[in-house]
């Protein structure tokens, strides 16, 4: 091994909402030259590729290179100057970051929204509904032997949590591991995640509420209402799973965007809620929404703290407003009603629909990203970062809403996130002149 | 305007569902590379809807909102009549805007039609000019 190597242990890797916090990582010459025990994912984002280089303008259609000092005070001109800016994003950095961004949103009287928008956000409208009978990924480890996975693909999505937290682990009352489990996946195609499953329940697109209540139909004793078969699956499937669930010690249902997005979106998920509090008459039972990047959970934290509210907060009245479906990314940009936006630490150029970007294209748009991705192609300003969790620490949530402290691993020449958003809001005040 | 607050009426049996990929998550912080045009620009059906359709490679799916050409990539573990295309720009083209009060776009589900197409997948800059300019 090179004599200048750096071994680093116990990194946590800042991609997926796991927070996977056992990677090892070689550090060469203040470069990461490897990464070991982490999925394809984190590896490909801890070992990282070409950056934006340089603070951008626009001018005349261009992209032009120019100083820090002028990207941040184009910047805070443009929020300054704003009716109703946005302020997008979020999910891939800090709790410290976020904190400083809803400073800025409360200044400008802008909306501040995150990835859950087009993500979680109806588990979020639904759990604010019903609550959410849940735990931590610890326990779950240590006790569950029966697992549904319910509209989610997590072999693809967050290919070590079956292996870390679910469906392979040993824990401490499940000594013998997958064996000691009996692990479901209902979706609506095969894929590598039913393959590895015990049994594979194939609902019809669209259809998961209508499953869900024939299952709380069968707990409530009331099966001799159900047809013979309900979205595609077989009545004699559905007494089976129930009664699976009844049987349990402790079952997990974790879900994903196949409840979130398809048809009756937050409905599914407080049909799922209510069936998890329900099971919860016969034996343990829990649910939990697989969190996508690696801290939209903490933005949700930070945001709920400092306004009351989760995601989605229009700032615009001098006190917190949140109505989703209003005040939520995509509605405000398909009616075409922000007159700016502020892009962070995600990428609505390749996550929103066209409709949305449309609009996005006919007003400034600032960037901050380490990374040139299809935002860029609409931004005026483009602020390069470091990649915060590898360049810069700061605090995450795992998806069972455990906060981890993401490390800084190794040095960076770009400022980090949370510096950079502290300098435009001081523009931006210093703009304003205290009004 | 239909109901759904499109302007095209899709006559089609086939839903399109989008979704996540291993391979998409991999570039998701490279984005403006060939390969994750490769990864994500793509379209997975079943054998027998190739076969109907008569795909070879290319495909246009499209649907009220909207179209796009991507590669057909066949995947029997798809069932008949529901295409996949990894969440991404090209997806996004096609689904649906309408959030349904929610602030969820329509993701999943989608009515389409997908007819084969000697035309080239759009590489990402292209794809985001057709949303530069022009009339919501």
């Amino acid at each position: 091994m090179n004599p200048d190597s750096t071994i680093v242990t116990d990194v946590v890797c800042p991609l997926c909402g796991s927070l996977c916090d056992d990677i090892t990582v070689r550090i060469e010459n203040g470069k990461i030259v490897e990464v070991r025990d982490a999925c394809d994912m984190g590896e490909s984002k801890i070992l990282g590729h070409d950056r934006i280089k340089s603070p951008m303008i626009r001018e005349k259609g261009e992209l032009k290179e120019v100083s820090y000092e002028k990207a941040v005070k184009k910047s805070a001109e443009i929020l300054a100057k704003s009716k109703r800016p946005l302020l997008y994003g979020w999910s891939s950095t800090t709790c410290e970051a976020h904190e400083k961004g809803i400073k800025l949103a409360a200044e400008v009287g802008g909306i501040v929204d995150n990835t859950a928008t087009v993500c979680h956000g109806p588990s979020v409208i639904a759990i604010q509904t019903v609550g959410l009978p849940s735990c931590t990924l610890g326990q779950i480890k240590n006790r569950a032997d029966l697992i549904v996975y319910w509209g989610s693909n997590q072999s693809q999505a967050h290919p070590r949590h079956m292996s870390r937290y679910s469906s392979f682990i040993r824990g401490f009352f499940r000594e013998e591991g997958r064996k000691a489990k009996y692990v479901v996946v209902i979706d609506v195609r095969d894929t590598t995640t039913t393959n590895v499953a015990d049994e594979f329940i194939k609902v019809e697109p669209g259809h998961d509420y209508k499953l869900l209540s024939a299952l709380r139909a069968v707990l409530a004793d009331k099966a001799d209402v159900l047809p013979d078969d309900v979205g595609g699956v077989p009545k004699d499937a559905i007494m089976n799973l129930a009664e699976r669930m009844k049987k349990a010690e402790f079952g997990v249902i974790f879900f994903g965007m196949g409840l979130t997005q398809s048809r009756s979106r937050y409905n599914n998920v407080v049909n799922a809620i209510a069936l998890t509090r329900e099971l919860n008459q016969f034996t343990k039972f829990v649910i939990m929404p697989m969190r996508g990047h690696y801290n939209v959970t903490g933005f949700g934290q930070v945001l709920t703290w400092e306004t009351g509210y989760p995601y989605a907060v229009d700032l615009s009245r001098g006190y917190a407003w949140y109505n989703p479906g209003e005040t939520t990314s995509t509605d405000v940009l398909n009616r075409g009603e922000c007159d700016s936006a502020l892009i962070i630490a995600s990428d609505p150029g390749a996550h929103f629909p066209g409709k949305s970007l449309k609009h996005l294209s006919k007003i400034p748009v600032i960037q901050v990203d380490p990374y040139h991705n299809p935002t860029t192609e609409f931004a005026d300003v483009v602020i390069p970062s470091a990649v915060a969790g590898i360049e810069a620490e700061g605090c995450a949530y795992r998806m069972d809403n455990v906060p981890i402290m993401v490390r800084k691993l190794i040095d960076s020449e770009y400022k980090s996130d949370e510096e950079i958003i502290d300098d435009v809001l001081n523009k931006v005040m210093e703009i304003r002149g205290g009004k | 305007m239909n109901m759904a607050g499109g302007t095209v009426v899709i006559k089609s049996n086939i839903k399109l569902v989008t979704g996540r990929l291993i391979e998409q998550g991999v570039l998701l912080e490279d984005k403006m590379s060939e390969a994750y045009r490769d990864v994500v620009a793509v379209c997975e059906m079943n054998g027998k809807d190739m076969n109907e359709y008569n795909v070879k490679s290319n495909v246009r799916v499209k649907s009220e909102f909207g179209e796009v050409v991507v590669k057909a990539k066949r995947n029997d573990e798809n069932p008949p009549s529901m295409v996949f295309i990894p969440m991404g720009p090209w997806a996004n083209a096609v689904i649906g805007p309408n959030t349904g009060g929610c602030g969820m776009p329509q993701f999943k589900g989608i009515d389409v039609e997908v007819k084969a197409t000697k035309d080239k997948v759009l590489i990402v800059e292209d794809l985001m000019k057709t949303y530069m300019g022009g009339v919501d």
